[in-house]
């Protein structure tokens, strides 16, 4: 009887909106059957109060906020960098003609390198290493050596996004250009760049994602980020609250990076589907 | 109706591998709850304790084990120390506390305990834990602390070229950038105590703050008194003792960590306060510490 009729009120609705009301249903039931599976669990009150509780949050919450900001800083420097940086070397690399091969190998050789080496090695290694050489005018800061290692290994990766923007330019653009009477340099500049950088922002976008969470790892060698502030809350309680606290700090910046990085995505998906149908 | 197929299937399978992972933890009992019937046994008689592992005594430490709190050649997955050769302050109370629970040297085994694992909720994976764990009032909310087993004071390490090498006052340390490992009392002491201008910085073991002494990158490593000697007499001979910390309010010092609640804290406690009254904690101490007691106090 009951399933006859919600299948009847169902049929009498238009199809998305039947899509809408399931899609609802099957949420709800799904994530109240989860909640209840896991607060009737015989260890909740144990697991709660380890992980979720009020008075170790509200203490540590301003600490690992404040704290944060070193993350962000290291974020905002690095970024702009490693944009540069990763431009030149994937310009580098799609360099045409035998002249330019060592710049070439050069270029491959830093991509293949440094993607492969961990993050971690790297910002021990400049970190503890640079410094403990004893040079003069060198910076001996923990901040600004890791930060240089972000900006090392996240060249390589965004070099390689910005490689197959330029390679998804059609040939004939630059040929074109060329044929204007442009200079390789100057294809390059005005016509080639222009519509790769477009292409891989949405890519580009994901890749600073990652590079925002992995200023974390900047408290390896020394800083108090907003990760080590928890760490250090959480050993002054044996309680692990202050890391959902930072959880939450980090989630509330990358969320509104993700869905900008989705719209970015759908409207290029658009854009292109449009030029398609033009052509 | 075929709309319906997909999230149904998708519902049940989430919900089975949910009701999955329960069941998996149900089948992994913790200890064993105290013997129902029997009434006038000593709790701490060795066959009445809970252990992790029947018969056995598992105690947990930190891996590196460092002197002076462990000696001996490593074995097998231990560095740097082996817990087990009950050479070391720490390993020579830990087995002289196990005697007194009843085990010989063979019943008690070691295992890895880092130190988050040494709070994590839900059932511990040692019967008690030792690694220089200070006892705090918030601590023991989460875990069962022993009594002590070492009063210890905090102290500063730094170069012997290092501008604060001379410093006599907490106050000379105020404009130094001072480092300490993370979760201890020492970077506590450093925040609360010293106060200085330059944010302290924090490190994963001893062994990265050691090595951002070396680099320059801090004027001076805040550890606790006995380690700084291990730091000055093996891993920086161009370091110092600068001085010890004066203690601010109640005496720090180290405890032996426990399930809380657990049966077996006041087990350890009585072992421990026979140790003492037997002097043979005193001599424990003289035998692996014993060097390492003075040092200038800062004012």
């Amino acid at each position: 009887m009951e399933g006859d009729r919600r299948s009847k009120i169902l049929g009498g609705m238009s199809n998305d909106a039947r899509s809408v009301v399931i899609a609802l249903v099957s949420t709800i039931v799904f994530f109240t059957a989860l909640v209840l599976v896991i607060t009737n669990s015989p260890g909740w009150p144990e697991v709660k109060s380890a992980f979720f509780n009020p008075t170790v949050f509200k203490d540590s919450f301003p600490e690992v906020l404040r704290a944060f900001w070193l993350n962000i800083k290291i974020f905002c420097v690095a970024e702009v960098f490693i944009l540069v940086l990763a431009l030149l070397i994937a310009v580098i690399r799609s360099l045409p003609g035998p002249v330019f091969f060592p710049l070439r190998a050069l270029a491959i050789v830093y991509t293949d390198f440094f993607r492969g080496i961990p993050t971690i090695l790297l910002i021990f290694i400049l970190g503890f290493g640079v410094p403990a050489l004893g040079l003069s005018g060198i910076p001996t800061s923990a901040v600004v050596w890791a930060t240089v290692a972000l900006i090392i290994i996240y060249s390589a990766y965004v070099a390689e996004v910005y490689r197959a923007g330029i390679e998804s330019v059609h040939p004939s653009q630059d040929a074109a250009a060329r044929s204007l009477g442009l200079t390789r340099g100057q294809s390059l500049r005005y016509v080639v760049v222009p519509q790769a950088v477009r292409r891989v922002i949405p890519p580009l976008l994901n890749d600073f994602i990652g590079l925002q969470k992995d200023t974390a790892l900047v408290a390896l060698i020394g800083p108090v980020e907003a990760f080590r502030q928890a760490q250090i809350d959480t050993s002054a309680t044996f309680n692990f609250t202050p890391y959902v606290a930072a959880a939450l700090i980090f989630v509330s910046f990358t969320i509104p990076l993700a869905r900008l990085t989705d719209y970015l995505n759908e409207r290029s998906r658009r854009r292109r589907l449009a030029a398609g149908i033009a052509a | 109706m075929r709309r319906f197929r997909i999230p149904l299937v998708l519902l049940v399978l989430a919900l089975a591998s949910v009701a999955a992972g329960c069941g998996s933890e149900e089948s992994a009992p913790t200890t064993p709850a105290a013997t129902g019937g029997t009434v006038a046994t000593n709790p701490c008689a060795k066959d009445q304790l809970p252990l992790v592992n029947g018969g056995k005594l598992t105690i947990g430490t930190d891996n590196p084990a460092y002197p002076p709190w462990f000696g001996g050649t490593p074995q097998g997955e231990w560095k740097i120390s082996d817990p087990a050769s009950g050479k070391g302050f720490e390993s020579a109370v830990a087995y002289a506390v196990a005697e007194k629970l009843g085990f010989t040297k063979d019943e008690v085994e070691w295992t890895v305990v880092p130190f988050n694992n040494s709070f994590k909720p839900g059932p511990k994976d040692f019967d008690f834990d030792i690694n220089q764990i200070s006892y705090t009032p918030k601590r023991a909310q989460v875990v069962d602390f022993s009594d002590s087993y070492y009063d210890v004071n905090q102290s500063v390490v730094a170069l012997k070229d290092s501008k604060i090498a001379n410093a006599t006052t907490l106050a000379d340390l105020k404009d130094a950038k001072l480092g300490a490992p993370v979760g201890t009392t020492s970077y506590d002491y450093i925040t609360q105590n010293i106060q200085p201008s330059q944010q302290p910085q924090v490190y994963d073991t001893l062994d990265a703050g050691v090595a951002a002494l070396k680099a320059k990158q801090i004027d001076g490593l805040v550890v606790d008194l006995p380690t700084a000697f291990y730091v000055t007499a093996v891993q920086v001979p161009g370091g110092k003792i600068v001085g010890q910390f004066p203690t601010v309010g109640s005496q720090e010092y180290f405890g032996m960590v426990l399930q809380k609640d657990s049966p077996l804290t006041e087990c350890v406690d009585e072992g421990l306060a026979e140790l003492k009254d037997s002097g043979e904690l005193a001599q424990i101490q003289q035998t692996w510490l014993s060097d390492k007691v003075s040092a200038p106090v800062l004012q």
